[in-house]
């Protein structure tokens, strides 16, 4: 058991039980919370694998602005600060049973794949994933038309939100 | 010396407990909370096949970076929608939303 | 010799001599070693928080025309020291109904998001927490960890006025994050890279003389993020008795006071070194470690007094003016001088070194003059708007 081994276990088997309690947790402000704790895990993970920038990016976007959203989400929608009722659907069994079977197929099938027992090879000496990734998204032979369109995307939904959301007097 | 297969049945696994926040949970905002988790499996996956295939292939890292966009949008829109709601029917319990009138 | 030249690595190689020599495996004694590090640090950083408690109070009351504690102590340099035993002794309160384990972690993760910040912070040419490639982006990251223990502390205890101040704190930093980000990129542009280590190296001529617009956007964006007045909507004491601080007490208030302060000095201390140069001070750096970190200090104390200085001059902007004043004029400035800047970094690039900062300079003055004709212009429209208001309903009379 390497120590890189020891910490991706300890990362991916926390985060997993943050991840159970959002889903089962009956307080709704406590699941989003345990939301951000899930978001940090990942965030870790994306630094275990040498992804940097999309580390910090999970941490500035995803923790710092939708896991704020929600929390506002989760105020603005109640009369009083406790959570009243059963929070899970009467169909929760099946639910659970839906995705184990999930959880069972995807497992079956990676089994299958024979690159499944794959090592990581060594980062070429000086390269700078920051900057390629800046090419790529930049460049007319990268990727810059998924790009724009991403930023189309943001405005369109930056506007149908404030529009949908706002408070007509 | 971590090898693929760990990261990929972690993302499997985050993702079938998403897929349970988004089928088991009555209010709206907590089935928005579960198709966070699931957003996030996809991106440990990408960025797993980036980093154990070719890492000079940058492409797995923009389809996260535009993942994390796509998101960002949905959610947003997604919550939008649930405070409208409940402006209007005074709840976000997904059950009690059935009428398209009223 | 060595040791005024190199010193993290002499203590380095003697700990780990020690270390071994005891039998200790090499990865763990590094591991060890990497621990106390990051301890030293920090235990320097909470006594600079104590200390900078004092300068706070003795500032406040120079602007304010009065002496301040000058009892305890040769100037009062022990009051500090009274005020952190004053708050330990207190009645640790958790407010009824209030959410126990969030209540308690709120004050943690606020004070730990300002100390997370200094991993990045180059105090000497060689000495740096971790050279990040990414470093510009990691200070949003943890700017947006401190939003968040804001808003835990605001909900969580149980409390009306808390909870409005949370969210009108949280609403003011998370808009002012934007012309933060786009004003950071600028110096991103100059040295080529997001690294606070490289864009201290690229300083050859400090990046203030070559946008000084975005040195004061910086300014402007960091003082909202700090919750400092005048945008401190999360502490106004006269609409809101103390905002998000209302329920705590004894030393987990201290957690939030003093981290409040050691976040201004970090944001003075980024401000120096993104736009004033960091540790280069005409070479001074080169001679000695202690040199760099001495001018890094003595360049963020400077921004910390400028920092304190608006916050102790500057009334308390309302709230949707604050927010009006961040959508509709300083995020499209900010945008606008970011493609202006990148615009004349690509047609000056070949350019010799005068014209470059010549050219860069006056796009800056440009883009101000511009933005500030538009505003008076819209000002101006807008006082015409409310004079005829007024005159119709005093026609009415």
């Amino acid at each position: 058991m390497t120590g890189e081994q020891i910490i991706f276990l300890l990362v991916a088997v926390s985060t997993l039980v943050f991840a159970l309690r959002v889903v089962t947790t009956g307080n709704l402000v406590h699941a989003a919370l345990w939301l951000i704790a899930t978001l940090a895990g990942v965030a870790a993970l994306f630094a275990l694998l040498d992804a940097g920038f999309l580390a910090v990016v999970q941490v500035v976007v995803y923790i710092g602005a939708i896991a704020i959203l929600f929390i506002f989400a989760v105020m603005l929608t109640r009369k009083e600060m406790r959570d009243r009722g059963p929070q899970m659907n009467p169909n929760w069994r099946f639910g659970a049973l839906l995705s184990l079977v999930m959880f069972g197929g995807l497992y079956l099938l990676l089994q299958g794949w024979t690159g499944m027992e794959k090592t990581v090879s060594d980062i070429p000496s000086g390269f700078d994933a920051v900057s390629v990734l800046g090419d790529a998204l930049t460049s007319p032979n990268g990727y810059v038309l998924p790009f724009e369109v991403a930023s189309v995307l943001l405005v369109a939904a930056l506007v149908g939100a404030v529009y949908v959301a706002f408070n007509r007097k | 010396m971590v090898p693929l297969s760990w990261y990929l049945i972690f993302s499997a696994a985050l993702f079938s407990i998403g897929l349970f926040g988004m089928l088991a949970r009555r209010n709206a905002v907590a089935i928005l909370l579960g198709s966070e988790l699931m957003l996030n499996a996809v991106n440990v996956n990408l960025a797993a096949f980036w980093r154990y295939g070719d890492v000079t292939d940058i492409a797995g890292q923009v389809f996260a970076i535009i993942v994390f966009a796509v998101a960002a949008a949905e959610v947003s829109v997604g919550l939008a929608l649930v405070i409208s709601v409940y402006r209007k029917r005074n709840t976000v319990i997904a059950d009690e939303i059935d009428l398209l009138k009223f | 010799m060595d040791f005024w030249k190199d010193p993290l690595k002499v203590a380095a190689d003697w700990l780990m001599g020690i270390f071994t020599g005891w039998g200790m495996n090499e990865i763990a004694a590094q591991v060890l070693i990497g621990f106390l590090g990051v301890l030293v640090l920090l235990s320097l950083l909470m006594v600079l928080d104590i200390a900078l408690v004092w300068v706070e109070r003795k500032v406040v009351s120079r602007f304010q025309s009065r002496i301040g504690p000058n009892r305890v102590g040769p100037f009062g340099l022990i009051q500090p020291f009274a005020d952190i035993i004053k708050l330990l002794i207190k009645e640790d309160t958790t407010p009824e109904g209030a959410d126990r384990w969030v209540y308690n972690l709120a004050p943690i993760l606020s004070m730990m998001s300002v100390l997370v910040l200094w991993a990045v912070v180059p105090l000497a040419p060689n000495i740096l927490g971790v050279d990040l490639n990414v470093g510009a982006l990691y200070i949003i990251a943890t700017g947006a960890i401190g939003t968040l223990s804001i808003i835990m502390a605001g909900w969580s205890s149980n409390n009306k006025y808390s909870l409005i101040g949370a969210f009108r704190e949280v609403a003011v930093m998370l808009s002012f994050e934007i012309p933060m980000l786009t004003v950071m990129l600028i110096p991103t542009i100059f040295a080529s890279s997001m690294g606070i280590a490289a864009i201290t190296n690229a300083q050859d001529t400090w990046f203030v003389f070559l946008s000084p617009l975005a040195a004061i956007i910086f300014l402007i964006a960091a003082i909202a993020e700090l919750g400092r007045a005048p945008f401190d909507m999360g502490e106004a004491e006269s609409e809101l008795v103390s905002g998000y601080n209302i329920e705590y007490s004894g030393m987990k208030f201290g957690m939030f006071y003093a981290g409040e302060l050691l976040h201004a000095f970090t944001y003075g201390g980024f401000w120096a070194i993104l736009f004033f140069g960091g540790y280069r001070f005409f070479g001074l750096e080169q001679v000695s470690p202690f040199l760099a970190i001495a001018v890094v200090m003595f360049k963020a104390l400077i921004g910390y007094w400028v920092i304190m200085w608006i916050k102790y001059t500057v009334l308390r902007i309302r709230i949707d003016h604050m927010l009006g004043f961040n959508w509709r004029f300083l995020t499209p400035v900010a945008f606008v001088l970011l493609m202006v800047t990148a615009f004349m970094n690509a047609l000056l690039a070949d350019a010799p070194n005068w014209l470059y900062i010549s050219g860069m300079f006056l796009s800056n003055v440009l883009v101000a003059w511009i933005s500030l004709e538009t505003a008076r212009h819209y000002s101006r429209r807008e006082r015409e708007r409310v004079e005829e208001v007024k005159k119709t309903v005093e026609a009415h009379h």
